[in-house]
Parts: structure tokens; sequence; C-alpha cells
């Protein structure tokens, strides 16, 4: 508990508000087993090891990170989709990983989620107004009966779609409308949190301007709270007030997004970074790029100490033998720097990366 | 505190969006096109599909208006009257014993339609409890489900059918259970697969996430989206069980000789095979128009019903 509150006033630039979600070491392995009768657990690939965030009222933590680094592991243990192995997650100060059957059903109430692919997170037997209209029927005390047909319309027209496309089936939608429907199905409960699990990275790019516009809208009208979880970083800093980068697992950097795009201290954020297209010829030119060699390790046999070694330029003995902490690098603690953010690296340093958009 | 935002907002986002909403909301939706409306005329639209539907439709009419369109009594023996060529009298001829062939085949259809339908639903009862079991639940209930169909799916049908039918004995009965007994396997390993596609879709996560019931998800999400490969099997396999029936009683182990029914007519015709042709052509052709008939119905329902093909 102490710890918690220290946590929370370590956070203070983020505002003297109280955290709607706070994430507590939270870890998923998931076992693998040999054998086919008796299964003999004979490790686990361990896809969520140790994540701690905060989530205020009304702000959108981007967090991003290379394929299959557990960030959508870490979106299902979020909805309690999937049971996590340890640690805790707080929603108001309720540990919602122990909650079942009816509690539970409350608290999802609160947290919905928008999905990565449009065309199959709609059941395609049934109408628009019947996917929108189900969290209705689940949740009965939402909305009575002969009102959930006038809020399903009213949903469609807050996402901006048409309310006569009522009776419509999503294979009569493009991908963005197809979307639209899945963030109306997400918005029908008022619920405080959104966890957006890559909402647009399956839709055209002129398509994912206006998807984040609506969800920005949506934020401001319902004060929403986002978890936006992509790995497209220009998009992440467009919609997020803060950002936490993920590798393998753990977080390796988290802070506010000029705090992260402008001074990353973690030399993965400093690479991702680089990574980031640059529409300047000029700025482009200038610029370092840093190309990491080898292949993410595998998540089941992770590297000891610091997870980025076996890839990191700076890497040293210590790196194999100490985990870094994601904590203030020491360097900076108490220096009034936008470098002063919780970065899991024993060498943190600004580098300035030219041109990260 | 949060509890009192909560309750504020509520009221607060339904008056922003009503608004919006008002002048869209005037005018009615339009006419509501149901699920079912989109797949028959998806059906109707497929030739082949409404060839097989006047078929089958005709075959459940003459099973069911046997006696009125049958011209003689199909048991009526005749001696005097033996293995005529079809006549005005006679339509079809008459067999080896003076039977009126045209008045056995209607009489036929009822076995081949009670047969077909009565071994299939059985099989579908058990297949598709046994393949939503293993599909929705997995791990061990699976694997043993599973290795029970495999024994099933791996028995010969003929050779199956005739322990089942030497243990109970000759009738309509112990054919269809034999049949059943034979099929459930492929209908629970089809709903099975279905199932394990369509659970790892993201709308049952989303029907999850909003705290559906495992009742709802299953009537809901998974059942409607993975009936329709059962549906279009349900529908070839009946074709499958007519033909079958009919090589029980061709063998001599299906439904007793005297009884009319297509397998043993055409076991029948076969003595005279080359000198009475019309013995064996009529019984086999109304074989074949049956299991034409459900087949082009099962192609149509599978495209029907498909609706990643609209």
């Amino acid at each position: 508990m102490a710890d918690m509150t220290k946590q929370a006033g370590k956070a203070g630039a983020a505002g003297q508000r109280e955290p709607i979600l706070q994430v507590r070491n939270l870890v998923k392995h998931f076992p693998l087993t040999q054998g086919l009768i008796l299964k003999k657990q004979v490790g686990a690939v361990k896809a969520v090891d140790g994540i701690s965030f905060d989530l205020y009222q009304g702000e959108t933590l981007g967090i991003v990170g290379e394929s299959g680094c557990g960030k959508s592991t870490v979106a299902k243990l979020l909805m309690t989709l999937e049971t996590a192995t340890s640690g805790e997650v707080f929603y108001k100060g309720q540990d919602i990983t122990k909650l079942s059957g009816r509690a539970l059903k409350a608290v999802r109430r609160n947290i919905q989620m928008v999905f990565q692919d449009p065309y199959t997170s709609l059941n395609p037997r049934m109408t628009v107004g019947d996917i929108i209209g189900e969290p209705f029927e689940i949740h009965p005390e939402v909305a009575p009966k002969g009102d959930r047909r006038k809020r399903v319309q009213e949903l469609l027209d807050v996402v901006g779609l048409n309310p006569e496309y009522v009776n419509r089936y999503p294979h009569q939608f493009s991908g963005g409308q197809r979307q639209r429907i899945g963030i109306a199905r997400g918005l029908a409960l008022n619920p405080e949190i959104i966890i957006c699990d890559e909402p647009v990275s399956a839709l055209d790019v002129s398509v994912q301007a206006q998807v984040i516009n609506l969800m920005e809208r949506l934020q401001d009208e319902f004060n929403l709270s986002y978890v936006f979880i992509a790995h497209d970083l220009s998009i992440v800093r467009h919609i997020s007030d803060r950002v936490g980068v993920m590798y393998l697992g753990k977080m390796a950097e988290i802070g506010t997004d000029a705090q992260i795009y402008e001074h990353p201290t973690h030399p993965y954020t400093q690479a991702l970074l680089s990574a980031v297209p640059v529409p300047d010829p000029e700025a482009r030119e200038g610029r370092e790029r840093i190309i990491l060699t080898g292949d993410v390790p595998s998540p089941a046999n992770p590297p000891s100490g610091c997870r980025f070694r076996t890839r990191c330029w700076k890497a040293e003995d210590k790196c194999a033998e100490e985990v870094p902490l994601l904590a203030v690098p020491k360097v900076f603690e108490g220096k009034d720097t936008p470098a002063a953010h919780e970065s899991a690296c024993h060498f943190a340093e600004v580098k300035q990366v030219v041109g990260a958009a | 505190m949060t509890e009192l935002a909560k309750s504020a907002k509520g009221p607060d986002a339904a008056t922003a969006t009503t608004a919006a909403a008002a002048n869209n909301t005037a005018e009615p939706a339009p006419a509501r096109i149901t699920q079912w409306g989109e797949i028959r005329h998806r059906f109707m639209a497929n030739k082949l599909a409404v060839v097989g539907l006047v078929l089958v439709t005709l075959l459940f009419i003459v099973a069911a208006a046997a006696p009125l369109i049958a011209t003689h009594d199909p048991y009526a023996q005749n001696l005097a009257n033996t293995l005529q060529e079809p006549s005005g009298d006679h339509w079809f001829g008459t067999d080896a014993l003076g039977r009126d062939q045209f008045s056995r085949i209607i009489y036929g259809s009822r076995i081949a339609v009670i047969v077909g339908l009565a071994s299939i639903f059985l099989a579908c009862v058990i297949g598709c409890i046994l393949g939503a079991l293993s599909g929705y639940f997995g791990k061990a209930v699976d694997s043993v489900i599973m290795r029970i169909a495999d024994i099933f799916f791996a028995f010969p049908l003929l050779i199956g059918a005739i322990v089942i039918i030497l243990v109970m004995g000759r009738g309509v009965l112990p054919v269809i259970v034999s049949l059943a007994v034979f099929s459930w396997a492929t209908v629970a390993r089809l709903l099975r697969s279905s199932i394990l596609s369509v659970r790892e879709m993201d709308y049952v996560t989303a029907a999850k996430a909003l705290g559906a019931s495992t009742t709802r998800i299953i009537t809901r999400h998974i059942m409607p989206n993975s009936i329709a490969a059962v549906m279009s099997y349900v529908s070839f396999s009946v074709g499958t069980a007519v033909v079958a029936e009919a090589s029980l009683s061709f063998l001599g182990i299906g439904v007793s000789p005297e009884v009319p029914e297509w397998g043993n007519m055409i076991s029948a015709g076969k003595d005279s095979l080359g000198v009475s042709d019309f013995l064996w052509v009529y019984p086999s052709s109304a074989i074949v128009l049956t299991v034409l008939g459900f087949v082009f119905v099962g192609d149509g329902l599978r495209d029907a019903l498909d609706p990643k093909l609209r």
C-alpha cells in the first residue's frame, strides 16, 4: 500500500488526480507443456513479466512495442479476458484480477475494448443494431427495454454513422465504418476506460486519421480514459498524453509524450524512434539511424538481466547480471529536465533522435 | 466521488447525443431484412438449388400422398400377370410376382424419406451435442469425444450396420439406428472444427468482454456461425443415407423383401438383367433423383449460408 502511494506521488507530473487504473507487477506466463495425457510443464512463455503503470481519468496512455512484446496480452489482462499469473490491476482501488461472477460483470461495464480487426470483431450474423444493442441485453439495468433502439441509433450517430443503418449487416460496411461500429459497441455501456488494441492498424491510412479523430472527440465528450496499444509511433504520439515502451514483456521506458519522443533515455526507445519515417528530406539526411542487429529473443527463454542487452550497443557485464528497474535514472534524479522520467536502463542517457514526428 | 461523476456523465452524454440524433431518427428505419430472408433470396437465385428443392419437395409429396398416387396395391400379387412390360395399366410394368412396379416405387419413397430423415436427424442430435461439447470445452472432454468419434469414423458403415441389424433383427428401426450410429461422427467433427475456429473470433472475445454468459455466447455467437457447415452436410447426408439404406436392402439385410423399397426392387430386378431392364431402371432412377435433389439442396445451402459469399 505504501508503495502504491509512493508510485502515485511520483507520477505527479500527470496531474494531482487519482489514478483510475493502477497496474502493479502484472505477470502472465503461458505454460509450455509436453506429453499427450500426462501434461508436464517444461517451461513458460513469459508474455508479460512484471509491468506496472497508472492510468488517470481522461488521459490516453499509449503502449508501443514490437510484435510479440506482450502488448495485446496486457490488453487482455486489463480486460480480465486472461487470468494474470500474478500481480494486480486496481480499478478505483479494487483488484479486478481477483474478481469473478457478478462483481466482475459490474467492473466490465466500466472497462471496454476496441479491437484491432474490424472484420472479425463483428458477428457476421447479427445486424448492426443487434451488435450495438447487445451490451444493453447483457446489462439490462443500463437502458430500459423500450429505450434501447433509440440508444443504439444515438450511438450510431455519435460515431458518425447513419442511424438508419441499424438493420444492416457488418458485411455491408467498409473497414472504417466497421471500426466505428466496434467503437459504438464499446461506448454503449458508458464506460470510463477503453482499451484500444491496435484499433487503426488494420485500416487504410486515410481512414486511420478519421477514426483517431473520432476517438479524440469521444474522449473529450465522455471524459474517457484510453489505453492505446499500437506499433505506429506517430499515431501513438498524436493521441497519447503519456507513452510506455514495451520490450519482451517488460516496460522499458514510460513518460509523457514529449519526454519519450524528444528525450528518450532508453536505448531501445532511441532505436525505435530512429526508425520512424521522416517526411522532410533535409532533416532526414542529418539524422542517425540506429539499426538493431538480431531478432527479438524468445519470450520462453529471455536473456538474463536486461532483456534488451542482446541487441544493445551499450551492453556491459552489469546488464547481464542485474535487472534494471523501471525508475528515474540516478543521473537525472532530482534534476528538472524532461529526461527525468522512468527508464529501465543502467546506462540511461539522452540521445537526440532527429525528426521523430 | 467517482460514483457521482459517473452518474452525472450518463444523462449528460445522452442529451449531447439526442440533439444530434433527433433529426436523423425522425424517419423510420427501413424494414428489417432478416437473416433468413437474405438466405432464402440467395438460395432461390441458385438454379441448381431450386431444381434440388423441387426434387426433394416432390419426394415428400409423393411419400405423403402415396395411397392417392399409387394405381395399384403395392403388395397385391398377380401370378397370371408377371414381368409385364410398361403399359397403360402398369406404367412401370410388373415384377416377377405380378406386383405393380409404379405403385411399389411410389410406396418405396416412404421408406426412403423415413429412413433418410430419421437416421440423419438422430445422427445430428448426437453429433451436435458431442461436437459442441468437444469444441467448446476442449482439453480432456475434446480428446475423449474425438477418440470415440474416430472409432465410429474408421468403422466401415456396411459391416457395422450388418452387426447392428444381426443384433436388433431386420426392419426399419434397426436400419435407422445403424445409419445414425455411423454418421454422427462426421457431424461431430464438422461442428467441432467449426466451433474451434469461431470461438477464437474477436466478436466472441468482445461478448466475453461485455460480460456475456456462456449460454449467450454459445447461442448468439458461436452456434449461428458454426452451424452452417453442419446444415449443408445434413442435406448431403440424407441423400447418402437413402443410398446406404437401399444398399442394405439390396444386400438382403435391410427391410423385408416383400416391403416396397427401392433397394429390394433393384435386387429383384438384377435377376432379369438384360431381359426385363425396366425392373431395375425405374427404382434406380428414383434413387438417383432423390440423391441429386438432396445434393443440390446441400450445395445451395452451403453457398447461401456463407456470409462471406454475399
